[in-house]
């Protein structure tokens, strides 16, 4: 036995001295979680702040029901043991210490059910807000459109950025970004002190957006809309992460929230309406293969390379794109067909959310990358009419 | 060991192969068994079989999440590894392990010769082996296992391959042999007691099973439906789920958690049953408030109907359903904490040893509440916000599953062991193997409840680095957990199945009560065939 615990304890010692020389040099990230961090994120809202609070609460009655208990628990398994002689008495009833142990807890439960009643009442009013956005969720990003409010039209997709996918692939090592798997291509961008009202739905399976400074999570249902709120108190980057299991990426679509003053978030608004009116493309254009096939590139690496992979050979369940027949094939409509209402129940979504333009660009390079050298080229056009 | 002997009078044509001499040998005496005590036997090992195969996908999980990156597996393969290991340990090892154990314990409980349908009985287990061959083997399907997490929720699963069918058929399965044990269980308890064993003279592990049958046979047909329909959804062109086609997902939810929620009763309350018996045995003192905990018992597995939304606090419920399911919720702890109450007043002024079955009970009452406590913080709908989804929630569920129900059944395998085996299990290896499992146990699940509230979400493969330490943490203690149970399995059970070890006298525990200490051990082959004659209490047989 002694020799058993000797090595136990050799164990325990260098787990601790492994721990205290943790081999990752990351920092906290503020408005996302900390290194080995213990306890909720700081609160960035009001209701944030209301749920720490309950949580303390909570966490304290609990401990203190848990030593009492436990304490006398403990003094009985140390003075009634048959070792030190105790005899057993031979009482095991008693309606008044029933009765009591009914009522304590229930009046301790009402207690505790007050300050909370009030925090959902709170959590649940998304009247009178100043901003309307709604994400929805897809197989594997989140879409945001300003739908009321300041910016109201503005809309975009954000996507992790797919380096922190590749590294994530190749075993995440040597990396030590405090960001990691929380870097997206386009944050949201919500003023402060405005109430903003998320408006969540999906495309295609539940997902759920939360961000946990903020204190919100609502799961985002396809084919029903739901709400919540928040009102962040200050600026900054806030960070979530889909919250329900919504198919293998699911651990790669995170949520940025940049919070800015109001002055900046008209500048953002103004901007994104300029870039929004340039990006605009004309469908009837007719394109080059050359500058199709380039900004194909990029709506691939957006959108398509995290399941078909850079080389096109698709992993395990996914289909090749290199040399597969559908991309070689001179009927064009085929392989548009395929983007835009998915196949395979899915496993390859419907991606009719793209534009045209976007959607002939990446077909296109498909059909002009890899092995695959056809020469052929979709224009928008095409695409359009196959809607 | 004698003859099937028929006390009530069947003719002897009914029983074809085994009314001839002796118990029967070879595969004969398990592929046709009927006999209570063998059937226990084979669920209980059948439940291991599948714990060990559960708990070698739980150390996958936990050997990809040892780092952050991917380095074992994809993330696809991950998530079929977390939706297999929760089906397979909730439907597979949990729900039969006690089932095991309502089979050997009820009739020596309450001196009836054997279960009320003993061919019946044989069939619910039987039924179990294709269906488990069929859920472990969707590994090798096209496409792999199912990966929409044991919750099975829509309409993910209207995306899965063929794996999800087989799965579906598996539970379906494994469901009609619940509900068959769950019948026998009831008709055996409500018929066949020994004259004078009035319901309020029952043990409680026996009232607890009779509470759970009752909950098992409301459920399962609800998620027979469930996933019937989801079935019909994927292939019949039903639209139930799919809103595309006008339906529901989280209707889906609704009727799965209807029956999910009294199903984490139907895992729990045959283990607070276990540890009533227990713990009186070696406080030597009698159990506090019987009948309070018979209350409690049936008010849990009421309340247990009404609250099956506080899993869903973030589909976004009106704020009138967020404040029932919270209140409900909350009023559970009220009947669970009376029975921690009774259990630690029982030890009061007892008089207490700790061999291993009280270790590990006292162990259970010590973690279970624990667990109990974060139930009631999640419980909170607002918290819930934050911790929703998260290793929060999977830290919760281990505590009340893992350091609740498995650590019952190891008290009672430990307490029940001597009368199965005729033979005592070696007291030094329990004791290491309650210690070990104890630390290692804490050491793997308690750092999740850290995790948990820094946001960190379940069913993910790869996680921000933050989280590295934690996760890092409670990979070194899971794979300390697993082997623990390895070393209980070949150096306690196994020796205890050869015969070796001390010869265990009819009464191992001095001061434990009940009918299963009034046969010799290990337990003949055939016990109480004629109705016995028991004292006031029915805790004594006066005569045979």
């Amino acid at each position: 036995m002694n020799k058993l615990f000797g090595k136990l304890n050799a164990a325990a010692l260098m787990l601790g001295a492994w721990l205290a020389s943790s081999a990752w040099a990351v920092n906290d990230l503020p408005g996302g979680p900390a290194v080995r961090q213990l306890n909720l994120h700081p609160a960035a809202t009001k209701i944030a702040e209301e749920q720490a609070w309950l949580h303390w609460f909570m966490l304290i009655i609990c401990t203190v029901i848990f030593v009492v208990v436990f304490g006398v628990m403990f003094y009985s398994i140390w003075k009634h043991r048959r070792s030190v002689g105790h005899k057993p008495a031979t009482f095991h009833e008693s309606v008044k210490v029933e009765i009591a142990w009914t009522i304590v807890p229930f009046v301790i439960v009402i207690l505790m059910a007050l300050p909370a009643t009030k925090a959902v009442v709170a959590s649940k009013d998304t009247s009178n807000a100043d901003l309307t956005i709604k994400a929805t969720g897809y197989q594997w990003k989140w879409g945001y459109d300003y739908i009321k409010g300041e910016g109201e039209g503005i809309g975009f997709v954000s996507t992790l950025d797919n380096e922190h996918r590749e590294m994530s692939n190749n075993g995440a090592k040597g990396v030590d970004i405090d960001n990691y798997l929380l870097k997206v291509d386009n944050p949201l961008v919500v003023p402060v002190d405005k109430k903003v009202r998320i408006i969540t739905t999906a495309n295609d399976v539940i997902h759920a957006f939360a961000v946990p400074a903020f204190g919100i999570k609502q799961d985002a249902i396809p084919g029903f809309v739901r709400d919540t709120w928040f009102r962040a108190e200050r600026t900054g980057d806030f960070y979530g992460q889909c919250q329900e299991l919504c198919g293998k990426e699911h651990a790669y679509m995170p949520i940025h929230v940049k919070v800015v003053s109001a002055p900046d978030y008209a500048i953002w608004v103004q901007d994104q309406q300029k870039k929004m009116a340039a990006k605009l493309d004309d469908p009837s254009k007719v394109w080059a293969l050359d500058d199709l096939v380039k900004r194909g590139e990029k709506v691939y690496a957006a959108n398509c390379v995290a399941c078909h992979q850079p080389t096109g050979k698709g992993a395990g369940p996914i289909k090749a794109l290199d040399g597969a027949a559908v991309v070689l094939d001179a009927d064009n409509t085929k392989q548009i067909r395929i983007l835009l209402n998915g196949q395979n129940n899915g496993s390859m979504p419907a991606w009719k959310q793209l534009s045209d333009t976007d959607l002939a660009a990446v077909i296109s390079y498909t059909k002009n990358n890899w092995s695959n050298k056809t020469g052929q080229l979709v224009q928008p056009a095409e695409v359009k009419a196959a809607r | 060991m004698s003859a099937v002997l028929d006390p009530h009078g069947h003719t002897a044509g009914d029983h074809g192969h085994d009314d001839h001499h002796g118990a029967p040998h070879g595969w004969r005496r398990w592929v046709y068994a009927t006999n209570h005590k063998d059937i226990g036997t084979l669920y209980l090992l059948f439940a291991f079989a599948m714990l060990m195969i559960g708990g070698v996908l739980a150390l996958l999980i936990r050997a990809e999440l040892f780092q952050p990156g991917l380095q074992l597996v994809n993330p696809e393969l991950f998530n079929q590894f977390t939706t297999m290991h929760g089906l397979i340990m909730v439907f597979g090892a949990i729900m039969p392990a006690f089932v095991g154990f309502a089979n050997w314990m009820i009739p020596l409980q309450i001196g009836a010769s054997d279960m009320a349908f003993a061919r019946m009985n044989n069939f619910s287990f039987w039924l179990m082996i294709p269906a488990a061959a069929m859920l472990a083997g969707s590994f090798f399907m096209p496409g792999g296992a199912p990966a929409a997490g044991w919750t099975l929720y829509a309409p993910l699963t209207l995306q899965m391959g063929p794996s999800m069918d087989a799965a579906i058929f598996a539970l379906h399965i494994l469901g009609a042999s619940s509900i068959m044990g769950s019948i026998n269980i009831i008709v055996t308890i409500l018929n066949m007691r020994a004259p004078g064993m009035t319901m309020m003279k029952m043990p409680m592990f026996v009232w607890t099973w009779l509470i759970t049958a009752y909950l098992l046979i409301a459920v399962m047909p609800v998620l027979a439906g469930v996933i019937t329909m989801t079935l019909t959804d994927r292939h019949f062109g039903t639209t139930f789920f799919n809103p595309a086609g006008g339906g529901d997902p989280v209707m889906f939810q609704h009727i799965f958690w209807f029956f999910g929620h009294p199903e984490v009763y139907i895992m729990i309350l045959p283990a607070f049953g276990i540890i009533s018996q227990i713990v009186p045995a070696f406080s030597r003192k009698r159990l506090f408030g019987y009948a309070s905990m018979v209350y409690a018992t049936s008010s849990i597995a009421i309340l247990s109907f009404i609250v099956w939304a506080h899993h869903m606090y973030t589909t976004g419920m009106p704020v009138t359903g967020q404040l029932f399911f919270m209140y409900a919720t909350m009023l559970i702890s009220v009947p669970t904490g009376v029975k921690v109450f009774n259990w630690i007043a029982t030890m009061w002024k007892g008089s207490m040893t700790f061999e291993t079955p009280m270790l590990f009970a006292v162990g259970f009452i010590f973690v279970f509440t624990m667990g109990g406590f974060t139930g009631l913080i999640l419980a909170m709908a607002p918290i819930d916000l934050q911790l929703q989804d998260g290793y929060y929630v999977v830290a919760h569920f281990h505590y009340v599953l893992v350091a609740g129900s498995l650590f019952t059944m190891f008290a009672g395998y430990y307490y029940w062991s001597p009368k199965w085996t005729g033979v005592m299990y070696n007291e030094t290896r329990g004791k290491i193997h309650f210690w070990w499992t104890l630390i290692s146990f804490n050491v793997t699940f308690f750092p999740m409840h850290f995790l948990g509230l820094a946001g960190m979400p379940r069913r993910y493969a790869d996680y921000p680095m933050q989280f590295a330490d934690f996760n890092a943490l409670a990979s070194v203690g899971a794979f300390a957990f697993g082997f623990a149970q390895v070393y209980f399995f070949l150096f306690v059970v196994l020796p205890t199945m050869r015969g070796k070890g001390e010869p265990a006298p009819q009464r191992p525990w001095d001061a434990a009560e009940g009918l299963e200490w009034e046969v010799p051990s290990p337990a003949p082959f055939h016990t109480f065939e004629t109705p016995p004659k028991l004292d006031a209490t029915a805790t004594k047989v006066l005569a045979f």
